[in-house]
């Protein structure tokens, strides 16, 4: 079984795909060890928890992000780095926006109510609460293409964890700071949500804190935002990419 | 200067670090991985605490439900800091937003773990461990907390018998750096790792700060003392957390008769599946008469783990597992302060025995550690940096540690480090394992010493400086083996059998051991002596 990876070694030496022999079927990420391990010594890719809970083996196969732990390992399989970052080597991406990203989107409890909490209000967050931040839905995002600042995908998904968390008392403030490069500048393209392996849907979530904004006097730009994100649905490899895939 | 220089960030660095903030001193956190990606984020099952004395609990049910599993070798003050703060240390992390599960009366909900007496473990669904770590991520941004990423620790400067700066081999550009404090508190996790493939811990749960410490003189203390986690994917290392059993999973083997009580000690559960192997015969966790509803409920994560690594649906068919190493109750010896035995070093969290876990560690009880821990940690580095004065740093160390690794990164490769990490892991599980004896212990040893002289011929094949992960998986891999030969020698010396450690030419525990290990490096020599808990 072959497996092609796309390698970068350096700043100056150009991308280019390398490919390899696997004699074990078995995940992505099993498959990349081999290659490290018995074949190039050099390759280099993130990997921790070898369960999907980590979210640091993110990478794209065939297109499509994927965690290399979770993904059966298929015949000619091209895996590649994430989108939207810039790679430092092979399928090691800088990972230093995250912090920004959350720090600009104020996704934390800011202030602590004392009322009770119930079943269903941690039910309420529990699917949101699940991001386990390993990027994919910020690789499949058309809108990075136009507008680095953006907030994307699980910042978003993040804010709105906060913003129905019964435990924040004070949730104008997250509302506020994602009015501007935020849930008006998504194009509702879905893509993040296919993409997401904690099934959870970015796309619903903007469209929910929206709705919340518009409630709290926000205006509605999602007409503007609409106009931009038509145009830029291209990656710079694959084309035009509604799905993901 | 900074005040506080915290190795590592999982869950005890993390709240070291808010501890800090709070108590005003500056702080860096520095990591070898990114924050969430830290092996915190994989613990499911839950988070022990009293959160309320009634007729079936209390701190001191609590305190003796532990005593108990460490067989005597808990620290009774660090103990009863522990359970007694339990409460608070829960809603602490409730008030920061750590999503709990409740229960009917929209209390946070508890189940009961192996080994206690009571419902005692808080959880959040089957995520505990990743939402304690992704809140406490989030507060780290809200206090505006400095990080960097991808640092990995290569030594610690001591001057006088205290710790004044750390050097890292920054991974992303190469270079070697040095970060001056006036406390350094390592909080880099556990050496489950070592048991490499054999495991249930993340890839990069290789033990190097305690390895550092240890060779910058710090006291390792009981690091003989491996957990094996009875119920992993078999063939895959891949945790069904105890949870399962919690809520009423079985133990069967291939004949489908229950062999043990599954809610026993991890120690026992897992020798008695052990055995089973090598009679020849298989076991499953069977918890098909959950019903689906309740696994959904409950355990969703462990539900999708089969599905997604086994094919198997959990609510129809039975689950083959096996033990693997999961939890290391050694490391770097800590007083009820934190403290090492080195000025101004702390230590938290799995890289430390901070005298709680003794010989098993109860589940649920290591997240609690490491928050308990971490804070504690960073309440007295706090308190310490105050009076620590700031000197000019000596630098050569910088030069000799970068002369060091750039020797490596020239040396021919003729032996295959990958391929010793490999062996030396089923070796340790094999030789070092569930069983131990005098024999192949001392097997092992002499392997290990084999390995150690190898070294010299391990080169690596990437002559890159940027972001040379080749270069980081050697320095692990010497990390690795250090702690292999620790492991071994202190197995190999305690002639008992207590909790996790198992001699079966020694078979009984022993008065004369009720005694904690100690390890210490005296002219390149690793020396282990026992001492009386103090
Ligand atoms: C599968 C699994 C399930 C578990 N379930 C539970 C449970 O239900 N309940 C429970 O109580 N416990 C559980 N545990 C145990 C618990 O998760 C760990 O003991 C705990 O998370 C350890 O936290 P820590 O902060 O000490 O270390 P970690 O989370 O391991 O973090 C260590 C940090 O140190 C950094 N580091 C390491 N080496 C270096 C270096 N050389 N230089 C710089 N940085 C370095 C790492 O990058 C990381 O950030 C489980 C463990 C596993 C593996
Ligand atoms: S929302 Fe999903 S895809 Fe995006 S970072 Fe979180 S877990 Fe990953
Ligand atoms: S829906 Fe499309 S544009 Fe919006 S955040 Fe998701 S990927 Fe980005
Ligand atoms: S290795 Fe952790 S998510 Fe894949």
């Amino acid at each position: 079984m072959k497996i092609r990876i796309k390698r970068e070694k350096s700043k100056e030496k150009k991308p280019y795909i390398e490919e390899f022999e696997i004699d074990k079927e078995e995940t992505i990420l099993n498959a990349l060890i081999e290659v490290k391990e018995k074949k190039d010594n050099s390759f280099a890719f993130r990997c921790g928890c070898k369960t999907g809970v980590c979210g640091s083996c993110a990478v794209r196969v065939n297109g499509t992000e994927r965690l290399a732990c979770k993904t059966h390992f298929k015949d000619n399989d091209l895996v590649e780095p994430l989108n939207n970052a810039k790679v430092i080597k092979d399928l090691i991406v800088d990972l230093e926006h995250e912090y920004k990203l959350l720090e600009n989107s104020e996704t934390f409890l800011h202030k602590a109510s004392s009322g009770q909490i119930t079943k269903s209000d941690e039910k309420l967050i529990d699917t949101q609460s699940n991001c386990i931040l390993c990027q994919s839905c910020f690789s499949s995002c058309p809108v990075y293409e136009v507008n680095k600042d953006f907030l994307g995908p699980y910042s978003l998904t993040r804010a709105l964890r906060y913003v129905n968390d019964k435990k924040e008392s004070n949730s104008a403030p997250i509302l506020e700071k994602i009015q501007n490069n935020g849930i008006w500048d998504c194009t509702l393209c879905g893509n993040c949500t296919l993409v997401c392996p904690q099934f959870i849907d970015p796309k619903s979530d903007i469209m929910n804190l929206r709705m919340k904004s518009v409630q709290k006097g926000y205006e509605d730009k999602s007409i503007a935002s609409f106009n931009s994100g038509f145009d830029t649905g291209f990656d710079s490899f694959g084309g035009f990419n509604p799905n993901g895939f | 200067m900074i005040d506080i220089l915290i190795i590592g960030s999982g869950g005890a660095g993390l709240s070291a670090a808010l501890k800090a903030k709070e108590e005003n001193a500056s702080v860096l956190v520095v990591s070898k991985t990114h924050t969430t990606h830290s092996q915190t984020c994989q613990a499911q099952g839950g988070i022990n605490a009293v959160l309320e004395t009634t007729e079936n609990d209390s701190i001191e049910n609590y305190e003796k439900d532990t005593y108990k599993a460490s067989h005597k070798l808990a620290n009774k003050k660090s103990l009863k800091y522990f359970c007694e703060n339990s409460k608070q240390t829960i809603n602490w992390l409730d008030s920061i937003g750590v999503p709990f599960s409740r229960d009917e009366n929209n209390n946070i909900a508890q189940r009961k773990f192996g080994g206690t007496k009571a419902k005692r473990t808080c959880y959040s669904s089957d995520y505990t461990g990743h939402k304690i770590l992704h809140t406490l991520y989030d507060q780290c941004i809200k206090n505006s907390i400095d990080f960097k990423n991808e640092h990995l620790l290569l030594k610690l400067l001591t001057k006088n018998n205290t710790v004044t700066s750390a050097l890292f081999l920054d991974i992303k550009t190469g270079e070697i750096v040095q970060i001056d404090a006036k406390t350094v508190i390592l909080a880099t996790g556990g050496y489950g790792g070592i048991y490499h493939n054999f495991t249930t811990n993340s890839y990069a749960t290789t033990g190097d700060g305690i390895a550092v410490a240890f060779k910058a003189g710090a006291k390792l203390s009981n690091m003989e003392f491996i957990q094996f986690h009875p119920t992993s994917l078999l063939n895959k290392n891949i945790l069904i957390s105890e949870s399962a059993r919690g809520e009423g999973g079985y133990l069967i083997d291939s004949k489908g008769k229950r062999f043990i009580d599954e809610l026993k000690p991890r120690d026992e559960v897992a020798r008695a599946i052990y055995k089973k192997y090598e009679e020849g015969d298989k076991v499953y966790l069977d918890l098909t008469h959950l019903g689906k509803e309740k696994i959904e409920e409950v355990i969703p994560q462990e539900r999708r783990l089969v599905l997604d690594f086994l094919k198997i649906k959990m609510e129809e068919e039975v689950i083959p597992i096996t033990p693997s190493a999961h939890y290391s109750m050694g490391g770097i010896l800590t007083d009820e302060y934190a403290q090492t035995n080195i000025e101004n070093l702390f230590a938290c969290g799995e890289c430390a025995q901070s005298g709680i876990h003794g010989a098993n560690r109860l589940g649920g009880n290591s997240l609690l550690e490491i928050v308990t821990f971490g804070r504690l940690a960073a309440k007295n580095a706090a308190k310490k940096a105050k009076e620590v004065k700031c000197e000019e740093k000596n630098e050569n160390n910088l030069e000799t540690e970068k002369k060091r690794v750039a020797k490596i990164l020239k040396k021919e490769k003729n032996e295959d480090f990958y391929k010793s990490k490999n062996i030396i892991g089923e070796l340790l599980f094999n030789k070092v394992g569930l069983f131990r004896e005098k024999n192949t212990l001392e097997e092992a040893l002499k392997y290990l010493e084999e390995e150690k002289n190898k070294i010299k011929s391990m080169g690596i094949e990437d002559k890159s400086k940027e972001y040379n992960k080749n270069l980081v998986e050697y320095l692990e891999f010497e990390n690795i083996l250090l702690l292999c030969q620790i492991v071994t020698n202190c197995a190999y010396k305690r002639e008992e059998s207590r909790g996790a450690h198992f001699r079966t030419d020694f078979i009984k525990e022993d008065k004369k051991f009720d005694k904690i290990s100690i390890c210490k490096l005296e002219n390149s020599d690793i020396i282990t002596t026992f001492e009386e808990i103090k």
